[in-house]
């Protein structure tokens, strides 16, 4: 059985794991970049990007995570698009810069511009997930400004990416752990 | 009926559960807040003056200024939250207006009402509020409340009271896990408490929302503490900007969130903290003076 790392610093790390379990995998919770070792992938949770980089900056876990992501299969989801992608807006901050896209924070505005929509998915997520609907739960959530051209969208949302993917990343500025759905994550295990 | 599965009370919730592991700082201005965002707080929590002051200078204490609210607004990325008097709705409506993302309805401020709580659920703003036992705090969710603390005793410094509070939520959702369904309606009589909310936490031994510690938290040690106890995030009021070195205080209390389970790293951030604010002994204080007392 293969092990999904879940970055365990702050932020919903638990509904990831409880996820992550459903879709049969093994959970480890990582704290340390001693932790990257014992796991097949990793799953950047939602939370507060500026927290989590603070306590990234602390452990010296940024070089670690990045040569991690350049490699093994990683899947983020809102805070964790902000720390993957290559340049972050709204405001400027640092980040992996491992995945070729420009994010905006709190791009749509505050908690009452929280939503949850239902989005009809593109078509190579319907063929690989053989769902024709993900539940979309935005929190304060991030948009993306550009993609790259090795990124591949898998959903938008008003004209805007809101899944994507490159390579062996995969990145949703949604919830897909706030669900009962589990076609996301299936998708990242597909990958381990 | 309680809605657990509708859209607004998920996202209410959502927000919360993005605050787990973190640290939540009283600021009074925007200089403040950049402190506590630098410092790595997963939000800040705007008021006129911090617990102890309130404590010390007594008079009728409000929702903070409108200015001071947008200034810190202005100032930080995340999520920014506001205190409105126990009961005062309109205040509410005005902290909606303007747009903070979280309202704690809280026994800080002097209660607008001392027999009603707000109505959060018609609100789309989501609600934290205090709570000393697992009534009180099945009381507030039932009236719509997404997150719950414990009241601890705000401005004290002393920790004791928090620590009472997160045992005595803990120890009876524990004790309701063990209790026949026959028995639950009796039990959410003793409680004060709704039927079905108290048939969830039969059910799954936890609140159906987010569960975090605040009242008297002052060191990194507390913070560790309390989510040792079983506090999913904690809040820290008079602590950070009534110690003598807050930037280093509020640092060491966002690591001791992460790692309040690993003692040699809790003694590494406890080190060259300076002096923690004065801390009061929770039996020298009036009755009438106890803060956790408002509400019910």
């Amino acid at each position: 059985m293969k092990t999904a790392g879940v970055l365990a610093l702050q932020g919903d790390f638990e509904a990831h794991a409880a996820a992550l379990k459903k879709v049969g995998l093994k959970v480890s919770f990582v704290r340390s970049a001693d932790g990257l070792r014992e796991v097949d992938g990793l799953v950047l949770p939602g939370g507060e990007s500026t927290t989590m980089l603070k306590l990234l900056a602390h452990d010296g876990m940024m070089a670690p995570l990045r040569a991690f992501a350049e490699t093994k299969p990683v899947f983020g989801t809102c805070a964790g698009v902000i720390l993957l992608a290559r340049e972050v807006s709204h405001p400027v901050q640092e980040s992996l810069g491992v995945l070729d896209v420009s994010v905006e924070r709190n791009a749509y505005g505050r908690q009452n511009e929280s939503r949850i929509v239902a989005l009809t998915p593109e078509e190579p997520y319907r063929q690989r997930t053989g769902a024709d609907r993900i539940e979309a739960v935005f929190i304060r959530a991030p948009i993306l400004r550009r993609t790259g051209p090795g990124v591949t969208v898998l959903a938008r949302y008003q004209d805007t990416p809101v899944l994507v993917e490159q390579g062996n990343i995969l990145a949703a500025t949604f919830h897909p752990e706030l669900t009962a759905s589990t076609d996301v994550h299936a998708l990242f295990a597909a990958k381990l | 009926m309680f809605q657990f599965d509708s859209e607004t009370f998920r996202l209410k919730v959502g927000l919360a559960d993005m605050l787990k592991g973190g640290v939540i700082m009283d600021v009074t201005n925007a200089e403040q807040a950049k402190i506590a965002e630098d410092a790595g707080a997963v939000a800040v929590m705007a008021l006129e003056r911090v617990p102890s002051d309130i404590r010390k200078e007594g008079g009728v204490a409000r929702m903070a200024n409108i200015g001071v609210i947008e200034a810190i607004m202005k100032t930080v990325s995340i999520p920014v939250m506001a205190k409105a008097r126990i009961g005062h709705f309109t205040e509410a409506r005005i902290l909606e207006a303007l747009g903070v993302d979280y309202i704690d309805e809280s026994e800080v401020l002097t209660p607008a009402d001392e027999e009603n709580h707000i109505d959060k659920n018609d609100f789309k703003t989501p609600f934290v509020c205090g709570a000393r036992n697992l009534g009180e705090a099945l009381r507030r969710i039932g009236e719509g409340a997404a997150m719950i603390r414990t009241k601890g005793e705000a401005g004290s410094g002393n920790v004791v009271e928090a620590v009472r509070h997160m045992r005595s939520i803990i120890r009876e959702m524990k004790r309701l896990t063990t209790v026949g369904p026959d028995e639950l309606a009796r039990e959410a009589k003793e409680l004060q408490a709704p039927l079905e909310l108290v048939e969830w936490v039969a059910k799954n031994g936890a609140l159906p929302v987010p569960n975090f510690s605040a009242g008297g938290i002052a060191t990194p040690a507390d913070a560790a503490l309390v989510m040792q106890l079983g506090a999913q995030a904690v809040f820290v009021g008079s602590g950070i900007f009534k110690s003598s070195d807050p930037a280093a205080r509020a640092s060491a209390i966002v690591q001791a969130a992460k790692n309040y389970d690993d003692p040699a790293k809790l003694l590494d951030v406890s080190r060259s903290l300076g002096d923690a604010m004065p801390g009061l002994d929770i039996a020298k204080i009036p009755e009438s003076e106890l803060l956790q007392k408002r509400g019910w």
